[in-house]
């Protein structure tokens, strides 16, 4: 692989490392390690380690795959690897 | 209009759609056929997949399971959707841009082997098959319940509708007719919730609703109901987790990593025109698919209150629970309740003999509710629910117009009808393209081909109609294992074959079939040999969950490791891939030059 694709596979992996991170922070974390913790706190009548489990967790990992999706059409065109 | 005509009248209109779908949609190529000719945008794209992954398991019987399980549940909710968020990011974009027309097939050109492609199609055909099983049975319930035939009429009936848009249209058929299906599902779904929200806390969004006050009350509905259930010796609804914090790890775990190997959801992913509508769509589907998912835990709060507060009067006065006049007269209960009696998933037993119904937590360990039962001369609790009519009955527990019941039989009908097609068009392209070209025949003519890929349709449908009329008693256990397969096999060997540019043919095999091989072991011993009654071999791994308490259901995700940890050993010590392997590889990472899908084998 020559240089320009080396760093555009590393851009790549750096995006989805981060994007994995929230995934992981928002399920196996709010929503299941430390939900105890959180449900200490309050949103409207949920507590907030059951909200993650039950609703929270959904609505960011729709976000994230569009993030990921806006993110990755930058990344092509910064590296001229874009669908033409 | 009575129930039962609105309910024909309904459920026979969308019938007439999909086949209308199927009269417009005929599909006359192998890539109209496999694929719907690849031109699928990406929110048609979305908006089919997500039919086909919302079962009858997700429709019926997910927000019932929520409702019993309470906190534990949301594995389910959690693991069936962060699953896209590795399928966006790892899988779906990658295959599209590789353009071949089956999962096995991007396996067998990767890892430059017959081999290789062989073993992920008796995955995928394992996998898809148990799961079809499922779908079959739950058209065979939804017919029986609500249309008043037997439950072999009704797969009959299910097998002729798929029949017409599968085998005619293909891909293509399938698609269009999942968009309909998918409409009619949501609104099946959702219109019940919304009344019902309504009626609880005065909110018409359901997914508000669950963190709103009760009507009337400055007391949360969530904060109301854990303080019922625990009064009748239930685990606190939004604390009780599944099994333990770490069983629930795995399990949300394995879900997520088998939903996002699951050959008939990825295949949806060939169907869009570039890699960047693969990216937009999984993000689509998702939007589609969470619109039912985060409706469903307010359905399961909402209708555990409604039920305990049916049957003990007490609960909506904030009176004594275990005063003799809060339980509920079996003389008065209501209608919904003598009706679905009659099925048999609703059973009512006075076990203390005073003509009304208690129900509570009889195992419980709260001593402050076992002495209270006790002194209120509970005999044990005397009505057990199905988890299933937590959805099916919600609308006359609610007391909804018959159009409500209507759309609700029309709406579990359609998430069966379009996830059996899904799997149906997965099975046979694996026969058709990865058996009959790829093995068998590969100087086979497109003509014969696609002819090749009715005849397998064909035949897949008898089969899955056979196993939904004679379900080998092992239906429930299915589907945990079509996800651990998924998760334990394909979805490390995809991943590996675009992440790894140097893991070989050796150590994808062995990886796939020792992820197998251990998934299979561990839930045999707890299930039988391929669920036969009597060969379980639980002494011989030491009792139930001997790993660390993690249930078979949950253990996919263990598979997967193991199929990382072998490939990645043998791997070092077997020879590298070819250099034009390499090249395969990134030219499949970078987006430029993806063109149409096409089906040739390299």
């Amino acid at each position: 692989m020559d240089k320009s694709g080396e760093a555009y596979w590393k851009a790549t992996l750096g995006l989805l490392t981060k994007i994995l991170v929230v995934w992981f922070l928002v399920s196996f974390g709010a929503g299941i390690l430390f939900a105890d913790m959180l449900n200490g706190i309050h949103l409207g009548g949920y507590p907030l380690g059951f909200w993650f489990a039950h609703q929270g967790s959904m609505y960011i990992f729709v976000a994230l795959i569009f993030f990921y999706a806006k993110k990755m059409g930058e990344i092509d065109r910064k590296f001229d690897v874009h669908e033409e | 209009m009575d129930l039962q005509t609105t309910i024909y009248l309904v459920v026979g209109l969308s019938f007439a759609l999909y086949i209308g779908i199927a009269i417009w949609a005929r599909a006359g190529s192998t890539s109209e056929f496999y694929v719907a000719g690849g031109g699928v945008g990406p929110r048609i794209n979305g908006m089919a997949t997500a039919a086909d992954w919302m079962s009858a398991a997700s429709f019926i019987s997910m927000a019932g399971l929520i409702s019993n399980m309470g906190y534990g549940g949301g594995l389910f909710l959690m693991g069936w959707t962060g699953g896209y968020v590795l399928l966006a990011l790892l899988l779906a974009p990658y295959l599209r841009k590789f353009g071949k027309f089956t999962v096995p097939q991007f396996i067998g050109d990767r890892f430059y082997s017959q081999t290789a492609s062989t073993v992920a199609v008796v995955c995928l055909l394992v996998a898809s098959l148990t799961y079809i099983i499922g779908q079959m049975t739950g058209v065979g319930v939804a017919f029986s319940r609500f249309l008043g035939v037997s439950s072999e009429t009704g797969i009959y009936v299910g097998m002729a509708i798929v029949f017409t848009y599968a085998v005619f249209g293909g891909m293509k058929g399938i698609t269009y007719t999942q968009v309909a299906q998918y409409v009619v599902l949501i609104f099946a779904y959702t219109i019940p919730a919304i009344f019902i929200s309504m009626h609880l806390t005065g909110n018409p969004i359901p997914q508000l609703g669950l963190g709103s006050n009760m009507t009337g009350t400055d007391i949360s509905l969530l904060q109301k109901l854990d303080q019922v259930v625990v009064e009748l010796g239930f685990g606190q609804y939004t604390t009780t987790t599944a099994g333990s914090t770490l069983n629930m790890f795995v399990y949300t775990m394995s879900l997520m990593i088998g939903t996002a190997g699951l050959p008939h959801v990825i295949m949806r992913f060939f169907t869009v025109p570039s890699v960047a509508a693969a990216r937009s769509s999984a993000g689509w589907a998702l939007v589609f698919i969470a619109i039912l998912y985060t409706t469903a835990p307010a359905v399961a709060g909402m209708a555990k209150y409604n039920l305990i507060a049916t049957v003990n009067t007490a609960v909506a006065t904030n009176g004594d629970l275990y005063a003799p006049e809060s339980s509920l007269e079996v003389a008065k209960q209501p209608d919904w309740m003598n009706r679905w009696e009659k099925t048999g998933l609703l059973k009512f037993e006075d076990k203390n003999g005073d003509g009304r119904i208690q129900y509570y937590n009889d195992k419980s360990k709260n001593p402050e509710a076992v002495a209270k039962a006790e002194a209120a001369g509970w005999k044990g609790n005397e009505l057990t629910v199905n988890a299933d009519i937590i959805v099916l009955a919600n609308p006359e527990i609610a007391l909804l117009p018959n159009w409500v019941i209507a759309l609700v039989a029309a709406g579990g009908l359609a998430a069966a009808l379009s996830t059996a097609a899904g799997l149906l068009l997965a099975i046979s392209s694996a026969i058709s393209h990865d058996l009959v070209k790829g093995v068998f025949k590969p100087n086979i003519s497109e003509k014969g081909e696609l002819m090749a890929g009715k005849i397998a349709m064909t035949v897949s449908i008898v089969v899955a109609g056979y196993l939904g009329l004679n379900p080998p008693g092992f239906a429930a256990g299915t589907v945990a294992l079509a996800f651990g397969i998924a998760a334990s096999s394909l979805f490390p060997a995809i991943m590996m074959g675009i992440f790894s540019k140097k893991m070989n043919k050796e150590g994808a095999i062995a990886g796939m079939l020792s992820g197998l091989f251990i998934t299979l072991f561990y839930v045999f011993a707890h299930k039988g040999i391929f669920f036969i009654k009597g060969t379980e071999y639980l002494d011989l791994i030491g009792g139930a969950n001997p790993f660390f308490g993690i249930t078979p259901e949950a253990f996919g995700a263990i598979g997967a490791l193991v199929n990382f940890g072998v490939a990645f050993l043998v791997d070092r010590f077997t020879k590298e891939p070819p250099e034009h392997i390499q090249h395969l590889v990134e030219s499949v990472r970078t987006p430029r030059g993806s063109k149409a899908v096409d089906g040739r084998h390299a």
